[in-house]
């Protein structure tokens, strides 16, 4: 028998052979226990010690060129079953994504939040107060006595006499705060929260609001102090290009006392709607601590001074976010609120 | 309302564009809404230099008239136009307050470029029928052609409409007090006007007497004047109250108002033979009555003052007088009072009333002591140049008016620590002699006194350094930063905690609301798990804001009731708020609504819809996540408005922190779910995270079902579980509930799979046998359950 034409009868076998099954079929023809290959090893015993040698060589030779035949074949065949079990996976990528909802935040707690992490990481503590509070903490410690008629504009929800109130304002925490440092200890703390006052709701009012409400209490504290903070603030709320000013004011507890005003965003100062043409919306006012309020708070208005300042946190995310109706933030629609799930611009 | 053609007459500003005054004053802080002109462009001075009759029309002229720099064909319908008089010429443009804007236009065929104007076209004048008769307004024979008509004749009047802070909203309100402000910011001197008189022999205490019976009443002045003629006001007193917007009654009526407008004091002018001799001011009786000027009939009470004959009401101190004692034109003597009287009072009384005044509103601001004299004096010198009036000598006076001097001590050192600026010892002199605040100036140390009808400053060097900072101008301060040490900004414990828990819950899907504290009697009602007395505001706004909630649970049914309606079905949300109970104890609570689907993707089959077992599973993750894993549970009870089979406590070590359930199907027709905790009990401590090796040796995993009596919990047979699986059962799962066909009607069927595993070595079968074995005899024992299959 010659090999070289057992080596051509596998290799013109095996081109017929198109699944595992021929495969496995075509292998024991050759290699199987009867195979002719195998076979071959039979004769051995017939011939004499060289011959043995080199025809056990040749066999050996045969029967490796043949297993590396056939697993070529068997690579080809897996090759071409892959191929057409992965075409039959493919699938229509473009269909619809399962959507994971994510919950999204209050309009107002990323406002609020977004102010926090800034003033935080100039040294601003975050601390909260009781939300029924006493009159003497709203007004009064802030040189607001009964009678005054700045009370009026404050119209108040009281809870019971005149003395327990809905805090109109997040002011009396400052209190609270100065309270607690007894005069010895320096102070820089803002204290977002809720307040109250007797508005009808409607897209500018709201009974219910919340205000970012800032104290720094230290030596030598200045008017200029106060705004170069406002103009921190309203750069990182409002980008680098948002010019600030401020404007003589009144409140009680605060002398002197400003407004401050950012430029317009929308028209650049040029003069829009939203600006009511002047270029500039006010966003937030405060001024340095009164000194009858240090006085009554502990802190020696000789050795101590301070400034205050206090945003509408409604107020600062419609001209942040476009909003023109304030009762947004408290109605809750969802298809409103979860446009909020999503990290702002750098 | 200020005139500042009136202003003229106190202050210099002759040389201002009133315009960039405006502005400059604003930016000191009066702020100045809106500066209106009465200007009218397009109006000129022209001649007549030709008339003839229009040959269309029997009573209307053709006239040629010269306007400067050029002649213009002008109809004219008015009879006393002729030729060489000098008119005023409205040419195409011009819009007159009554009929529009002038065109050019045709008249019976004849072209006509303008209008030559009456008075009263210009609104400078009332049109009545003698107003139209007596036609065009002929100007002085020497007016320049081509001017500027309005400017021409002095009526060009410009008006500041003020929207100033209430701690100035009293003295801008009157043209001195104005003009001192202006002043201020020009640095230019206040010139105060004319109050001499020639008094009489006659002496006011020979006619009257005066008694002050109460201290709401500090300041009390009369003086009296008589012979007085009642007749027209000058022009100028006219035209500025008409540019005011008060029209004018009469001379003597008119100047009790010119000098309030002034001086900012109200006067009130008494006719004195009615009054009779004597004047008291008392609180008024309860139940007494008055007819005011206008004509009603008024009810008293013992809060309001009043101005008595000594018997009955004659007016009602600081907001109008009385019928009886009304200045008519048989008025011959007048008795004029100048007094203060409390604010808060006043104020009071008008809104009681609902009688508003100018004199009300001017109390009710506050007022000086300042010009209660001078406002006093002025108004005699007025009656007697304006009214023929003579004056008497003295005045009768009730003076408890406190006049301490409000004096501030500080250094410049000061007023620059507090602005952050560099000023000197002589720049700060400058800016008091500005306000004119006078001040004595020792060795570097100020002492100011404050003027008294600045009733807005305190004598603290904060208020001295706001009145410089203004005029300094803040614009000019640099922004600097506060020197102060640096430190790391921290949130207080209980803030911190709160985002935490809101972060969480946002990442588990559920988004934030906000809602309102103050809800409806009938929202408060629902939802009252715990035994708490709610609060209940005395004076709400309106009962749908009137009870401070206890729960939140309401607050966000109504959010979801919301989205519902808008078709937004799948809610998961969730707010964190304070409650308060009637003992104003502060609650924190965080509450959670879930409705609909929780993850959804129709075509591609994937749908978590929100169940108890989810909702308790956002629950659970909170917890574990909070540290609190194995120390709480979720105890099956019923509480109001929940669903009583689909109900739960939930339980921190033993401690009921809040609730979890469905909603109950009699408040909502949709599958709702909701859990409230307090955050107080969350507050407490944790342990620190500690670190657990995985399993490395081969795990046992084996599945074991009971049959159990339906009212068995899951929860109690895997704590039965494992109490008996010991230290090798490391992990059960339940993986299957079964009720049906094979089992008992009263009975379920639970299977669980437990794994088993040690640390430090391979377990053998054998000794997992003996612990799956004492397990399954005890739930047998404990429960009575069946094992049903191995």
């Amino acid at each position: 028998m010659d090999l070289e034409n057992i080596l051509n009868d596998l290799q013109s076998d095996l081109e017929m052979v198109f699944s595992e099954h021929d495969l496995n079929e075509v292998k024991a023809k050759y290699l199987g226990k009867k195979g002719e290959i195998t076979v071959l090893y039979s004769k051995m015993k017939d011939l004499s010690n060289d011959d043995k040698k080199s025809f056990g060589a040749n066999i050996n030779n045969l029967k490796n060129e043949a297993t590396s035949l056939i697993d070529g074949k068997k690579e080809e065949i897996n090759t071409k079953l892959l191929n057409e079990k992965l075409q039959n996976e493919s699938i229509d990528i473009s269909l619809p994504a399962t959507e994971f909802q994510i919950g999204a935040p209050s309009i107002l707690e990323k406002m609020i939040e977004d102010v926090e992490a800034l003033l935080m990481s100039m040294g601003y503590d975050v601390v909260d107060g009781p939300e029924v509070e006493k009159d003497e903490y709203n007004f009064e410690m802030l040189n607001l006595p009964k009678g005054h008629p700045a009370r009026d504009a404050q119209d108040t929800f009281y809870v019971e006499g005149d003395e327990l109130l809905l805090r109109s304002q997040t002011s009396p925490v400052q209190v609270r705060t100065m309270l607690k440092g007894k005069g010895e200890v320096p102070i820089r703390m803002i204290c977002p929260g809720k307040t109250y006052r007797r508005d009808d709701d409607d897209a500018t009012h709201s009974h219910q609001f919340m205000q970012i409400e800032g104290l720094l209490v230290d030596k030598n504290i200045s008017l200029s102090d106060l705004k170069g903070t406002f103009d921190v603030i309203a750069k990182h709320l409002f980008g680098d290009d948002c010019q600030t000013r401020f404007r003589p004011s009144y409140y009680p507890f605060t002398e002197p006392s400003v407004e401050m005003d950012i430029s317009c965003h929308h028209c650049k100062g040029k003069g829009c709607s939203i600006c009511k043409n002047t270029g500039w919306i006010t966003v937030s006012g405060g001024g340095m601590v009164h000194p009858k309020v240090l006085e009554n708070c502990g802190y020696d208005p000789k050795k101590w001074s301070g400034f205050a300042f206090g945003f509408g946190a409604e107020r600062l995310a419609m001209i942040k976010y476009g909003i023109n109706d304030l009762r947004v933030f408290y109605t809750n629609d969802l298809r409103e609120s979860r446009i909020f799930d999503r990290k702002e611009a750098n | 309302m200020i005139s500042l053609e009136w202003v003229k007459d106190y202050i210099d500003i002759s040389d201002q564009d009133l315009k960039e005054l405006a502005v400059k004053i604003t930016k000191a802080g009066i702020n100045i809404e809106k500066v209106i002109t009465n200007h009218i462009d397009n109006l000129v001075i022209g001649e007549v230099i030709k008339c003839e009759m229009h040959p269309n029309s029997d009573h209307l002229h053709v006239c040629l008239v010269n306007v400067g720099n050029k002649n213009l064909q002008i109809v004219c319908g008015a009879p006393n136009v002729r030729e060489g008089l000098k008119v005023i010429v409205a040419l195409p443009g011009a819009i007159l307050p009554l009929g529009g804007e002038i065109k050019k236009s045709q008249i019976r065929k004849v072209e006509s470029n303008g209008m030559l104007c009456a008075l009263y076209e210009l609104g400078l004048e009332e049109k009545t029928d003698e107003a139209y008769n007596r036609g065009i307004y002929g100007v002085r024979a020497d007016a320049k052609v081509g001017v500027d008509a309005m400017e021409y004749l002095g009526l060009d009047s410009t008006l500041y409409e003020l929207d100033v802070h209430k701690h100035r909203n009293n003295d801008c309100y009157y043209h001195i007090g104005f003009a001192y402000e202006i002043g201020a910011i020009l640095n230019r001197p206040v010139t105060l006007p004319d109050d001499e008189t020639k008094p009489i022999k006659d002496d006011i205490v020979n006619h009257f007497s005066l008694q002050v019976e109460t201290d709401k009443c500090p300041y009390y002045l009369a003086k009296m004047v008589t012979d007085v003629k009642i007749g027209e006001s000058p022009e100028f007193i006219k035209k500025r109250l008409l540019a005011y917007g008060m029209r004018s009654i009469n001379n003597v009526v008119d100047i009790s108002n010119y000098v309030m407008l002034e001086y900012g004091q109200p006067l009130h002018f008494f006719d004195k033979d009615a009054l009779g001799d004597k004047i008291v001011v008392r609180k008024a009786k309860n139940g007494e009555e008055i007819r005011t000027l206008d004509g009603v009939d008024r009810i008293l009470n013992s809060d309001d003052i009043v101005i008595t004959d000594g018997d009955k009401p004659v007016c009602i101190a600081g907001v109008m007088g009385g019928e009886n004692t009304e200045v008519t034109d048989a008025t011959k003597s007048i008795l004029i009072e100048s007094a203060i009287f409390d604010g808060v009072s006043i104020r009071n009384t008008s809104s009681r009333l609902d009688l508003r005044s100018e004199a009300s509103i001017r109390y009710g601001k506050g007022l000086s002591y300042e010009y209660t004299l001078k406002a006093i004096e002025r108004a005699c010198h007025l009656l007697e140049k304006y009214a023929g009036a003579k004056v008497l000598s003295g005045m009768v006076k009730h003076d408890k008016v406190d006049k301490t001097p409000k004096v501030v001590t500080f250094k410049s050192l000061e007023i620059n620590n507090l602005l952050g600026i560099t000023i000197s010892d002589d720049d700060v002199k400058t800016e008091l002699n500005r306000l004119g605040f006078p001040f004595e100036y020792d060795n570097g140390e100020f002492k100011a006194t404050i003027p008294p009808r600045r009733l807005d400053i305190d004598p603290y060097v904060n208020d001295i350094a706001e009145e410089v900072g203004r005029l300094y101008g803040y614009h000019n301060l640099v922004s600097t930063l506060p020197k102060v040490a640096i430190k790391k900004g921290v949130y207080a414990p209980d803030i911190s905690y709160r985002k935490i828990i809101s972060k969480r819950l946002r990442s588990l899907g559920l988004n934030e609301v906000k809602t309102y504290t103050l809800v409806s009697p009938k929202m408060a009602f629902h939802f009252k798990y715990e035994d708490k007395k709610q609060i209940t505001l005395p004076l709400p706004m309106s009962t749908d804001k009137s009870v401070i909630r206890t729960s939140l649970i309401p607050s966000l049914l109504k959010v979801y009731e919301y989205n519902h309606d808008h078709k937004v079905s799948d809610v998961c949300i969730y707010e964190i708020a304070k409650t308060y109970d009637a003992t104003y104890k502060e609650e924190s609570k965080v509450c959670m609504l879930m409705s609909g689907n929780y993850l959804f993707n129709q075509w591609h089959s994937v749908n978590v819809k929100v169940d108890f077992y989810l909702i308790k599973g956002i629950v659970q993750n909170v917890l574990d996540y909070l540290g609190f894993k194995d120390r709480y549970t979720f105890l099956k009870m019923e509480l109001s408005d929940l669903h009583p089979g689909i109900c739960a406590g939930i339980m921190l070590d033993g401690k009921m922190i809040g609730v979890i359930g469905k909603v109950h199907p009699k408040l909502t027709k949709d599958d709702i779910y909701v859990a409230e905790m307090s955050l107080e009990a969350l507050m407490d401590k944790v342990a620190l995270i500690k670190f657990k090796e995985a399993p490395k040796y081969p795990l046992v995993v084996k599945d074991m079902a009971f049959v159990v009596n339906e009212d068995v919990m899951s929860d109690e047979i895997v704590n039965v579980i494992k109490e008996a699986g010991g230290k090798l059962l490391t992990d059960i799962k339940l993986f299957d509930v079964y009720t049906g066909e094979h089992v008992a009607l009263d009975e379920k069927s639970l299977a669980y799979s437990l794994t088993f595993s040690s640390p430090d070595r391979t377990l053998s079968e054998e000794e997992v046998m003996v612990v799956f074995e004492n397990i399954i005899s005890a739930v047998e024992k404990k429960f009575g359950a069946k094992l049903r299959n191995k």
